[in-house]
This record gives structure tokens, sequence and C-alpha cells, in this order.
């Protein structure tokens, strides 16, 4: 079973979501309760940190796709920031990067939120 | 070279795949992101075949075969008894239809269809085949 950590942390009004392992078919089901969760909080801007994720499939990625209307609807801020460069790659085959905010570093992505 | 797998249908087996076909194409000379986008491809189909295909049924099994001609071509080749696809069927949907639809799948063979540069399914006696094929440096 891939291997997948999630841990939260609210900072003033950013809720972060760090997502650590592989994001498969397997343990899609984990990000998509950390979404859930995050998108219920109170908190609207909320930034999806993926420093320490080493891997994404189409598993992982239609967790955020099916989510996107609800972001939109409940005028959520959703950042995503620290992509490594295969995860990136991936985003990028699917043209997500035109679609979504991604910014190379944290602080680059919540200096972004007070803008 | 070929390398082989035969593993059952189990979505934890995804994890196992791909070490199998890192270790492989770690033998080639291959650029590091060209080898994640090839890995991220047979995930994907064998994602969908151990889910859809085989209904994660463990009796069931996949035979996945990776071959590959140095400076020429990488062939995934991969064996299974479940239901068939006729990716004569298959309509791409767009990212705006899956965002508006709210649904979570539709974008593995998306991926698959912008990674490889051949994608063929067929079937033989009593297995289908599916075929992956990418022209490397």
């Amino acid at each position: 079973m891939s291997k997948v950590d999630i841990v939260k942390n609210i900072e003033g009004d950013i809720y972060e979501v760090k997502v650590s392992g592989d994001v498969d078919a397997s343990s899609s089901i984990h990000l998509d309760n950390a979404l859930e969760e995050a998108f219920t909080a109170k908190e609207k801007k909320v930034l999806i940190n993926l420093q320490e994720m080493n891997y994404i499939s189409s598993a992982g990625l239609g967790v955020f796709i099916a989510r996107l209307e609800e972001v939109k609807m409940q005028g959520i801020q959703l950042s995503f920031c620290e992509l490594q460069p295969n995860v990136k790659q991936v985003f990028a085959l699917l043209g997500l990067e035109e679609l979504l905010s991604i910014y190379d570093s944290r602080e680059d992505a919540i200096s972004a939120y007070s803008k | 070279m070929r390398h082989e797998l035969t593993i059952s249908c189990s979505k934890g087996n995804l994890v196992v795949i791909r070490q199998f076909m890192s270790e492989s194409l770690d033998k080639y000379d291959i650029e590091e992101l060209e080898k994640h986008k090839l890995i991220l491809a047979i995930d994907e189909v064998c994602a969908n075949l151990i889910i859809h295909a085989n209904k994660c049924d463990e009796r069931e099994s996949l035979e996945i075969m990776l071959d590959v001609d140095p400076h020429s071509q990488v062939t995934f080749t991969i064996k299974d008894q479940g239901t068939g696809f006729d990716i004569s069927q298959y309509q791409e949907p767009s990212i705006s239809e899956l965002i508006s639809s709210k649904r979570k799948g539709g974008l593995g063979l998306m991926l698959v269809k912008r990674i490889m540069d051949q994608i063929e399914f067929s079937k033989e006696k009593n297995h289908n085949i599916c075929r992956l094929i990418k022209t490397i440096k």
C-alpha cells in the first residue's frame, strides 16, 4: 500500500495541508478526506504544500479537480506550493498550471494571499 | 532486454509495480523526468485494469512486461483476463467538463495518451493485451 501522510497546519487565516508520500489510486482517499476537512473549515485561504509529495497519479489529481467547483462556490482561495519537479510535470501534462494558483515557494504563496 | 512481473489485482500493488518499473528502467540511460512519465503511464493503465477490468479481485492477476531497446523505444505489455477495454469507444473529456461534473475519474487515460506515442488494446485467446510504446532518444 502506498504511504501518504497529511498534516494540517493553521496559521492565522491560512489553512495549510502538507502532503507527503505517494498519492495513487490506493491512497487518494486520504487526500480526499483531508480536503473535505480543509474546505469545510472556517479559513477560506487553503494552501496545499506538496514539498514532500514524491508522486501523484490521476487518482490524486482527480481529487483536486472534482472539488474545484466547490472551491469556487465557497469563495475559497486555493493555492499550491513547493511542487517537486516530477509532480510539477504531471500538473503540466494536463495544463493544470494554467488553471490553478501554483507557487514555487511557500512564502510566495502566502504573500500572494495578502495582495 | 525484457523485464517481467506478474502481480495480483490489488490497488496496494500499484506501489510494487512502480518500484519494479523504476528499478528496471534505472538500468538504462533515461532522463529522470522521462522515466517518471513512463512509470506514471504504466501505473495509470494498471490502476484502470485492477479497478475497472478486474474489480480489485486479488485472485486475478496482471502480467506486465517491459521491453527496452536502448536509444530506440520502451514497450510495456500488460496481459489480463478481466473485462476488456475498447479504446475506440473512449472519448477524452475536457478538464472543464470534469470540473463542472465534479468527476474524479477520466484523467488517467488522458495522461497515458499524452505520455506514450502508441497505445493498443487487443484480445488474444482469453487474454486482453494492452501495449504502450514510447520512442526514446
